[in-house]
């Protein structure tokens, strides 16, 4: 049981890995400010939610595993409001040059 | 386990670390900004791993505090953006 | 693999530094210098230090990041006239701050290894306060005069800030929010803050057996508080406000009260009675939580700029 729960952990931290990978290629790669944004609060969040998963059978305890859920629940509501707050700031800078 | 934990956060690290390089020579001060966001959800999910690999419970208390900060210097960035040198700011966006 | 991590830290952390250095706009260091705490962070979780971890990111992600983006704010634009630095000055500041990193640098290094250590002890008597965490038994019990100046010290530097209010609005209340409040600010101060308040109150109940603590704790409620008040959900208080000088002094009050008891039913000033360690302990705690959560939140507010509602 316990080397079943080791290989989805080794999957899903290595998927959340890739998403983060992701989210910086997206970064470098993208043309403008709106589109990076979205690049990295999607993919970073999706790459935390996964790695979350994947340590959610390793978690201690039952309160230590919803620990891991808070954190990641958090970041959700922070990273969604930063991307509004940055982008709203974007959007007028270019529309005042 | 624990050596490819710490693997995944080195790793996580790195792409983060990459990132954050590219945003903060950025030309445009809000993304500069995402640099601390970055950090946010980067850091944690590294701060979750190094826990989980270390059996150190308080590396999630951590990466906790990180994930309810992060938005906030965001916060005052956008506050203190909004503020030029006396200039009225117009009143609402437009589409 | 951890040591090849934590050398990535490092090359990373030295990186950040000289980026942070090396900006020439106000606001690009400030951003560079608050991710730099961040990474501080990790590098003090890395170094086995969490409760360290948790007082920077709480300070850097929760104080300094709106204190120096306000205040950049509010200079922009001003002394531009001034003339710039000259070129002798600036190798002279240099000069100043690579001799203090190279002094620190040699101090550092010359330390004795292992270094002198009172760990054991500190151990030792770890049962007699009947704590958990090592570190909130230095705080509160073996260096508590420490702590407790430390507090009134910043007490003193929040009666610093609210002296540079003009004498119209004296006894008012401060100003944190801005002319235009954006609609995703307003629903973080709506959301968040619940969030933040249970996570500030575990902090200072875990303080007592893990890591975390009074500051900690009293740091997260501080900002949730401002971004209620920067919001403008909740406006400041008046400075002169009854509850507000209740809650700033409160805990310093309970602190000093508790020591001077000590001198009469326990060994001496500032000496818990035998078996009491732990709900004293625990109680001053509680009140210099609230207590450091109003000086921080009224420190980063800065000084009245509205005359006092009468």
């Amino acid at each position: 049981m316990s080397a079943v729960l080791g290989i989805v952990t080794i999957v899903l931290v290595t998927a959340g890995a890739v998403l983060f990978l992701a989210g910086t290629l997206g970064l470098l790669r993208f043309p403008d400010t709106l589109s990076r944004l979205h690049a990295i609060s999607k993919a970073d969040n999706l790459g935390l939610g996964l790695i979350v998963l994947g340590l959610l059978p390793q978690a201690a305890s039952v309160t230590g595993g919803l620990k891991l859920i808070c954190v990641w629940l958090l970041a959700q509501l922070s990273a969604a409001t930063a991307s509004q707050l940055l982008g709203r700031a974007v959007y007028r800078g270019r529309r005042e040059p | 386990m624990a050596d490819v934990l710490t693997a995944a956060a080195l790793f996580i690290l790195a792409a983060t670390a990459v990132a954050l390089f590219r945003v903060l020579r950025s030309g445009v001060v809000a993304e500069r900004m995402m640099a601390v966001q970055l950090l946010g959800t980067g850091g944690a999910a590294a701060l979750l791993l190094l826990g989980s690999a270390s059996g150190s419970a308080a590396a999630s208390d951590v990466a906790l505090l990180l994930a309810l900060f992060a938005a906030f210097s965001c916060v005052a960035f956008v506050i203190g953006a909004a503020e030029p040198e006396a200039e009225p700011d117009p009143p609402e966006e437009r589409p | 693999m951890t040591l090849l991590l934590d050398l990535a830290l490092v090359a990373w952390l030295l990186a950040l530094a000289v980026h942070v250095v090396v900006q020439r706009g106000e606001r690009s260091a400030i951003i560079a210098f608050l991710a730099f705490g961040l990474l501080l962070g990790l590098a003090w979780v890395r170094l086995a230090a969490p409760d360290v971890a948790l007082t920077e990111i709480a300070i850097g992600g929760g104080g300094t990041g709106i204190l120096l983006l306000r205040a950049e704010a509010v200079l922009r634009g001003r002394g531009k006239e001034e003339e710039p630095m000259t070129r002798a000055g600036k190798l002279a500041v240099a000069v100043g701050c690579a001799a203090i990193s190279a002094g620190l640098g040699l101090a550092v290094l010359s330390f004795a290894s292992p270094a002198p250590t009172l760990a054991p002890a500190a151990a030792e008597a770890l049962g007699a306060t009947g704590l958990g965490n090592p570190v909130t038994a230095v705080l509160l019990a073996y260096r508590a005069l420490d702590t407790l100046l430390e507090k009134i010290v910043v007490l003193l530097a929040l009666i610093g800030v609210w002296s540079l209010a003009p004498d119209g609005v004296w006894d008012g209340a401060p100003e944190v929010k801005p002319a235009i409040v954006p609609g995703p600010l307003t629903y973080l101060a709506r959301i968040l803050p619940p969030f933040g308040i249970v996570i500030g109150v575990y902090m200072f109940w875990v303080g007592a057996d893990a890591p975390g603590g009074t500051f900690q704790a009293g740091t997260v409620l501080a900002a949730m508080w401002l971004l209620v008040m920067m919001a403008g959900l909740k406006p400041p208080p008046d400075t002169s406000r009854p509850l507000l000088v209740l809650a700033l002094t409160g805990g310093p009050a309970l602190f000093l009260a508790i020591a001077f008891l000590g001198s009469i039913f326990a060994e001496g000033f500032l000496a818990y009675p035998e078996g009491l360690a732990k709900p004293l302990i625990v109680a001053i705690e509680a009140a210099l939580t609230l207590s450091v959560a109003a000086a921080l939140a009224m420190l980063v507010a800065g000084p009245a700029r509205k005359a006092p509602a009468r």
